[in-house]
């Protein structure tokens, strides 16, 4: 298989650095709402800051892929001490949790690095610099491109498990 | 659509144990903005004179100010106001920290509680949810500790809790409201809370707040933003370092106290200790606060780090900002900064004021060193410093024994306690305990501050115009090179032609009318801050702000839709200071009350004293009581106030 070079966005994230302020969550809903910049609500961020000052836990986290099912099993880190749950570091938008949803219609939230900006807005507004914007690049293969039939039934494998689209699959075969 | 603000009000009436949901009057945000002016408007227009601080008549409002929760940097303020059961005043305290904008996210402007619960309870405001819950569990609790409790009670760490400790529930008169970072401190507002019965006020919201134009804004907050960040690498020379810089005097970043310890008085504002700063102490210090400070932390959506996570072994942890660094270790006559951050550390839990608090104990060792409090009062205190605070502030917090006298504020027990206590209640301007600052020469701009400002205290009327004079001309002229902020060019001259000595000296100059001037430029920014609800330490506090008369007016257009140029922005803030004004002038304040005390400053002036408050009068329209006229009143659309003043005989008939 071929191999593609690839332009990769890096947030690097100094949670030593993080004063607290939300400033990040602040302007990212603002920089999606539609028009732009028209509302803010940190409940529609795609960043949201795991924050618990007294046991001095920062740690801001980006919303990534929606999972339909939670994990099984939900394991703690300990960390200099201070305990974090492994959903704190994860960018899930997933139904165990609150975050990285719309509000109103449940639909997830995921980081979009503010597109056509020239930084994500989220560094820009971290003047205590915990946020720090990066560019790499990597090396990757290309991955075969998908049919439209198969990405389809990609999701619903997703959404529904094989075995059910499988079963759905076969009692539409036999209908036809 | 509602723009900055929601338009609604939450009214809360604790003895039914109602509700409601109720639409605000879109007229008066051009009129008054919001926050502190809107929060007094309500108390003139629903709370009669004759109403006791203590009485179900008095109302407790918490007031987001208008552009809190936009995306203006440290727009975030909450304003509680109440009658301070200390002053019998307009309390109008206020804090940062992240409740504001929760309760704003939530759909309210503000929460009014009126009427007094039957048992102890906390509110719970979900959006559209709001419920009165019972809170027998969380009785005697601490500040801090509750609002823990309520977040893991409620299964939501995003929850803002403003609560009150153990001082609030005993209406102790200097109880606060604590919370996250910052608590709303002065006036005795937690007592009003505990006197209602509300234990805590728990917040969570997820909807929007709206924007008007909101390119236009976020192009003027992002151009603060940017100003922050190059004012931050260029501190104002010529000015010690916590006033070099923007926010809150940043005492929590720097070390160095040599200005505080040597020139603020120790004890019960009496001894000035002007070589305390040795080598050894800066060293012992420096490790102290770098040894318990585990994080410098903000407020919402502000990039300023005015308050730090204060950590020692042993105790639980606390946040803390600004002067109660020292408050406890100078009153007590303590070297050793541990002791001020550990007491802090319980005093924060207990919820009571940092500033008037130590105060109070040092005025009670005082009072025993003097024979007028016996051993009997103090049976069972240690007789150590460290021991006596700890020991009276038990007291205090529990008004036990002494302590029940002590709690009511220096004012108030010294009328009790007699036998001449009154004179050591020394420091107090309106009942209420100021810094223990003691100078030599008057200053004629400060006197004016300190005698008629309505909040009674300094630290929140101050700021814009330098405190001192710069000693060379050159410094002078570097420093008005850049000084966009003023409202008149003529600010600029005054500041130039300022000399430490000689004719153009404190106190003759800056002269009469120049005081003036400056105390309104200086006031007007402070009433702006608190109608929108920015923090002063982005505003009106520091030299130099992002935010000033200039740019303010683009704000609140931008955010708000309602065209507003510099002269209505003025004319707005003059309205909410006569209106606060107004509502003290009704409630019994009168000339004979505005005055710093009699020690402040060693050299006074009584004619020019006299001047002073004579032409500053004059020039906001008000009468030689220090009464809005009918005609200034007119003029800002306040026919109701001249009428209602009228009618109680308070002016008289043309």
């Amino acid at each position: 298989m071929s191999k593609t070079k690839k332009k990769i966005k890096v947030i690097k994230i100094d949670v030593d650095k993080c004063n607290g302020c939300r400033a990040c969550e602040m302007i990212c809903s603002a920089f999606h709402a539609s028009p732009k910049y028209s509302s803010n609500n940190p409940q529609r961020s795609r960043i949201r800051l795991i924050r618990d000052p007294i046991n001095d836990k920062y740690l801001p986290v980006y919303a990534g892929e929606y999972t339909a099912s939670e994990c099984k099993g939900r394991d703690k880190y300990v960390i200099d001490g201070k305990e974090y749950a492994e959903c704190d570091f994860c960018r899930a938008s997933c139904p165990s949790r609150d975050l990285f949803k719309e509000p109103d219609s449940g639909l997830p939230l995921k980081c979009d690095m503010c597109e056509d900006e020239e930084e994500p807005l989220c560094v820009t507004w971290c003047l205590a610099k915990a946020l720090v914007y990066e560019e790499r690049e990597e090396e990757r293969e290309e991955e075969p491109v998908l049919g439209e039939v198969e990405t389809g039934l990609e999701a619903l494998v997703n959404k529904h498990g094989l075995q059910k689209v499988v079963d759905t699959v076969a009692r539409l075969s036999k209908k036809g | 659509m509602a723009y900055a603000e929601t338009g609604f009000n939450l009214e809360i009436d604790l003895t039914r144990g109602n509700i409601e949901r109720v639409a605000t009057d879109p007229k008066l945000t051009k009129l008054y903005l919001g926050g502190l002016a809107t929060n007094a408007k309500i108390l003139w227009d629903r709370v009669p004179p004759e109403v006791e601080p203590f009485s179900p008549e008095n109302l407790l409002i918490f007031g987001t100010g208008l552009l809190v929760g936009t995306p203006a940097p440290g727009c975030n303020r909450t304003i509680v106001s109440t009658i301070s059961p200390q002053t019998g005043l307009m309390a109008y305290s206020m804090m940062g920290g992240f409740w504001a904008p929760e309760l704003k996210y939530a759909g309210y402007d503000k929460v009014i509680f009126r009427g007094k619960s039957p048992k102890l309870v906390y509110l719970w405001i979900h959006n559209d949810k709001v419920e009165i819950r019972d809170a027998s569990h969380l009785q005697g609790k601490g500040a801090v500790e509750t609002q823990e409790l309520i977040r893991q009670e409620l299964k939501d760490p995003n929850i803002q809790v403003a609560a009150i400790g153990l001082a609030g529930e005993n209406r102790v008169f200097t109880a606060s409201i604590e919370q996250g970072r910052s608590s709303a401190s002065r006036l005795g507002i937690g007592a009003v809370m505990g006197d209602k019965g509300i234990k805590a006020i728990a917040v969570r919201g997820t909807k929007d707040i709206n924007i008007a134009r909101p390119v236009e804004y976020l192009k003027l907050c992002s151009e603060v933003l940017k100003y922050i960040s190059d004012r931050e690498e260029k501190p104002v020379p010529g000015v010690m370092p916590i006033l070099a810089g923007l926010g809150s005097p940043q005492e929590m970043l720097h070390t160095d106290e040599k200005w505080h310890t040597e020139n603020f008085s120790w004890g019960n504002s009496r001894t000035r200790r002007k070589e305390f700063w040795t080598k050894e102490v800066e060293e012992k210090w420096t490790a102290t606060q770098e040894g318990a400070r585990t994080r410098l932390i903000s407020c919402y959506n502000c990039p300023m780090k005015c308050g730090a996570i204060i950590s020692l072994p042993g105790m639980s942890t606390y946040m803390m900002k600004c002067f109660s660094k020292l408050t406890y270790n100078m009153a007590a006559f303590v070297d050793d900064l541990e002791f001020g951050f550990r007491i802090a550390q319980r005093a924060t839990e207990y919820g009571v004021d940092g500033f008037s608090t130590p105060q109070i104990m040092a005025f009670a060792v005082e009072l025993w060193d003097a024979g007028i409090l016996t051993d009997q009062d103090f049976e069972g205190c240690p007789t150590d410093n460290e021991g006596k605070f700890y020991w009276l502030l038990d007291r205090i917090v529990r008004r036990e024994g002494i302590g029940d006298i002590l709690a009511d504020g220096t004012h108030w027990a010294a009328k009790k306690i007699g036998k001449g206590a009154e004179a050591y209640a020394h420091n107090n301007i309106k009942k209420h305990e100021q810094l223990p600052l003691k100078l030599g020469m008057l200053n004629p701009v400060y006197f004016l501050m300190y005698s008629t400002g309505e909040k009674s205290n300094i630290t929140q009327i101050e700021g814009q115009f330098p405190q001192s004079p710069f000693p060379t001309m050159e410094e002078r002229e570097e420093f008005v090179k850049d000084w966009v902020h003023v409202p008149d060019e003529k600010f600029k001259q005054y500041l130039l032609d300022w000399e430490l000595r000689g004719e153009k000296s404190n106190p003759y100059y800056p002269t009469v009318d120049m005081s003036v001037d400056i105390v309104d430029w200086q006031e007007m920014m402070h009433y702006i801050d608190d109608g929108l609800g920015m923090c002063a330490g982005l505003s009106s506090f520091p030299l130099k702000p992002p935010y000033h008369i200039h740019n303010y007016p683009q704000f609140i257009s931008a955010a708000t839709g309602i065209d507003m140029n510099e002269d209505e922005l003025s004319l707005a803030a003059k309205r909410s200071r006569t209106l606060v004004r107004a509502f003290n002038i009704r409630r019994g304040l009168t000339r004979a009350d505005e005055k710093p005390p009699e020690d402040h400053w060693k050299k006074r002036f009584p004619e020019l004293e006299e001047q002073l408050l004579d032409a500053y009068y004059k020039f906001k329209g008000w009468n030689n009581q220090g009464i809005p006229t009918k005609e200034t009143l007119h003029e800002l659309g306040m026919d109701y106030v001249g009428e209602d003043l009228e009618q109680r005989g308070i002016l008289s008939y043309e």
